[in-house]
């Protein structure tokens, strides 16, 4: 929203608005192609992935896609599952936190503050190691509960931190209306606050979706058998075990990357409104 | 009379105890998972594991001196720096240029559609671009070299992450590819928060393009671009998918980073304690980040 809203004054020439034009869709080529091509391959036949990379597929057969999806199945199921089930622990819990960070009186807030939030420096890397022993013990070693604590934990800190921003500048007139009329916190929180809440808990949503459908790391140390373990996981033990069909791995690649793209197709507008409501504030 | 302040003052006290309530889940979940583990590899990183026996050795900081003495470690690191400095470069200086030319942009439309395009990367999990690009740098199937041939460049395509010298800078490329959208997409949200009458005032003034550009959209988004250098940087020492699903470090640890490193010795090798170690470097250098974010933050009152 910034220099030339208005009429194009005349030190803003034409030959620097083409160059420009011309340069961002470059760059539109350069992030689409690559992609375009994966899903491409995915209606190639293997031997035309060798010969002709550049070539559009000879058929539109969708028997890569069909073989991907049936041996992607299992772990999309995984996937959803566990990204749901944290999205939502996640979502709830880190309001519930805000709330209390932001609407209530508690001793040591200050440290509790620094606490919650300072979780965000921590990274997954530098706990993996005392991380197995642990869910070792905790006999959740490959289940989905397990990515699903992972999840949620690693990620109510920076989830708190976004709507906790949020919370702190709404106007305090409603809880305060509504406390006269004797309501109590709980009911502040669910009735006035969250309701307000919406933006940003729609763009923590998305973020956290994207963060678990997408997570390779804990999902590739913590489980093992095929029915837990997650999509990016499965691609790439499917691509270790089918190496040489590459076909079926490009279609494969396509159908785990594809529900993200819609979904953040279809929440674009709420997702950036709430970022930008929540950030820099 | 006293005793009704007391007790008034008591209820007041107990409703204070009760709010904690509210923090309670988080404080526990993110202590016993994420503080803990992160404390315990401490213990861990001073002894020697053996997995098959369970035996557990204290060998107080052998294993840190390993660490300064390992020369992966120090590729490694290197590698960890390059990161952040290419990332510095085209998803920080680049993406907030960028930014920048989109906001210019008069059509509403062209804007969110330029954002939403460069974005999508972002949105793909790293295991399925890492393999992407694994494809694409693969001399036979992949079309990069095919390019570079077809635009009679032929004598530059390679195998690119079979050649030691350019696997780590052709994933740190396929990281760019990845990444610039979602940090301009950032940019571009800090930019619109500028009120349009400083641009309007500057125009009257006389003042081009470049000259607003300096002097009221880089100024002004300052703090977002603070936050900005130090999540990548933060970001560049935590990197791990991306290099174990095109390289898992090779060829001869060329491409080894410290997640990776940790992973190999911990997960392949079976020296936990030693992983622990690396781990521990990690940590330090991401707390170093973390401090300064918390100092810039203070500074411009983002935090509390």
């Amino acid at each position: 929203m910034s220099a030339a809203r208005q009429p194009a004054p005349a030190f803003w020439p034409a030959m620097i608005r083409a160059f420009l034009w011309a340069f961002l869709l470059a760059m539109g080529v350069l992030v689409i192609y690559p992609l375009l091509w994966m899903a491409l391959g995915g209606f190639k036949s293997n031997s035309q992935i060798f010969d002709s990379p550049f070539a559009l597929p000879e058929s539109w057969s969708l028997r890569n896609y069909v073989a991907a999806w049936h041996a992607t199945q299992g772990y999309l199921i995984s996937s959803l599952m566990v990204t749901a089930v944290s999205t939502v622990a996640t979502v709830l819990i880190s309001a519930w936190t805000a709330f209390g960070l932001t609407r209530t009186a508690m001793p040591a807030k200050p440290l509790l503050i620094g606490f919650v939030l300072g979780g965000m420096m921590l990274s997954p890397t530098v706990a993996l190691v005392p991380l197995v022993r642990m869910l070792q013990s905790l006999g959740i070693y490959d289940t989905h509960g397990a990515l699903i604590l992972l999840y949620t934990a690693f990620r109510v800190p920076f989830t708190t931190f976004l709507i906790r921003a949020y919370m702190l500048d709404l106007p305090r007139d409603l809880d305060e209306a509504a406390m006269m009329d004797g309501a109590t916190p709980g009911q502040i929180f669910r009735k006035v606050i969250l309701p307000l809440c919406q933006p940003i808990i729609i763009s923590c949503v998305v973020l956290h979706i994207l963060f678990a459908w997408n997570e390779y790391l804990f999902a590739m140390i913590f489980t093992n058998s095929p029915s837990v373990q997650t999509l990016p996981v499965g691609l790439t033990s499917m691509m270790s075990k089918q190496g040489t069909n590459f076909a079926a791995v490009f279609a494969a690649m396509t159908i785990s990357a594809l529900p993200i793209v819609i979904i953040f197709f279809l929440t674009q507008r709420y997702f950036i409104r709430g970022l930008t409501e929540g950030i820099g504030k | 009379m006293r005793g009704a302040l007391v007790a008034q003052r008591a209820r007041r006290g107990g409703q204070k105890i009760w709010a904690l309530r509210w923090v309670s889940v988080a404080v526990i979940l993110v202590g016993w998972f994420v503080y803990y583990p992160i404390l315990n590899n401490f213990l861990v990183s001073t002894t020697n594991q053996d997995i098959f026996t369970g035996d557990v050795t204290n060998v107080g900081f052998e294993n840190y001196r390993r660490l300064v003495a390992d020369p992966v470690v120090r590729t490694a690191f290197v590698n960890n720096s390059l990161y952040a400095l290419l990332s510095l470069v085209f998803q920080v200086f680049g993406a907030f240029c960028l930014a920048a030319v989109i906001e210019i942009m008069r059509s509403e439309k062209w804007r969110n559609i330029w954002r939403a395009i460069y974005f999508i990367p972002s949105a793909i999990s790293t295991t399925v671009t890492g393999l992407l690009f694994y494809f694409i740098y693969q001399p036979n199937i992949g079309i990069l070299d095919g390019m570079l041939t077809g635009l009679g460049l032929g004598q530059y395509a390679r195998v690119w992450l079979g050649d030691g010298s350019t696997a780590i800078y052709a994933i740190i490329a396929m990281s760019q590819w990845q990444g610039f959208g979602y940090s301009t997409l950032l940019f571009s949200i800090a930019i619109q928060k500028i009120p349009q009458e400083l641009y309007d005032a500057a125009r009257m003034d006389g003042a081009g393009p470049l000259r607003q550009f300096w002097s009221i959209t880089a100024p002004l988004t300052r703090e977002m671009t603070g936050m900005m250098i130090i999540v990548t940087v933060t970001g560049a020492f935590q990197v791990f998918n991306e290099v174990m699903v095109m390289t898992a470090g090779g060829p001869n640890n060329s491409s080894q980073v410290l997640g990776t490193w940790l992973y190999e010795q911990g997960f392949n090798q079976n020296d936990m304690g030693y992983a622990a170690a690396v781990g521990s470097l990690i940590f330090g250098i991401t707390m170093l980040c973390g401090v300064a974010q918390l100092w810039y933050t203070r500074r411009r009152r983002v935090l509390l």
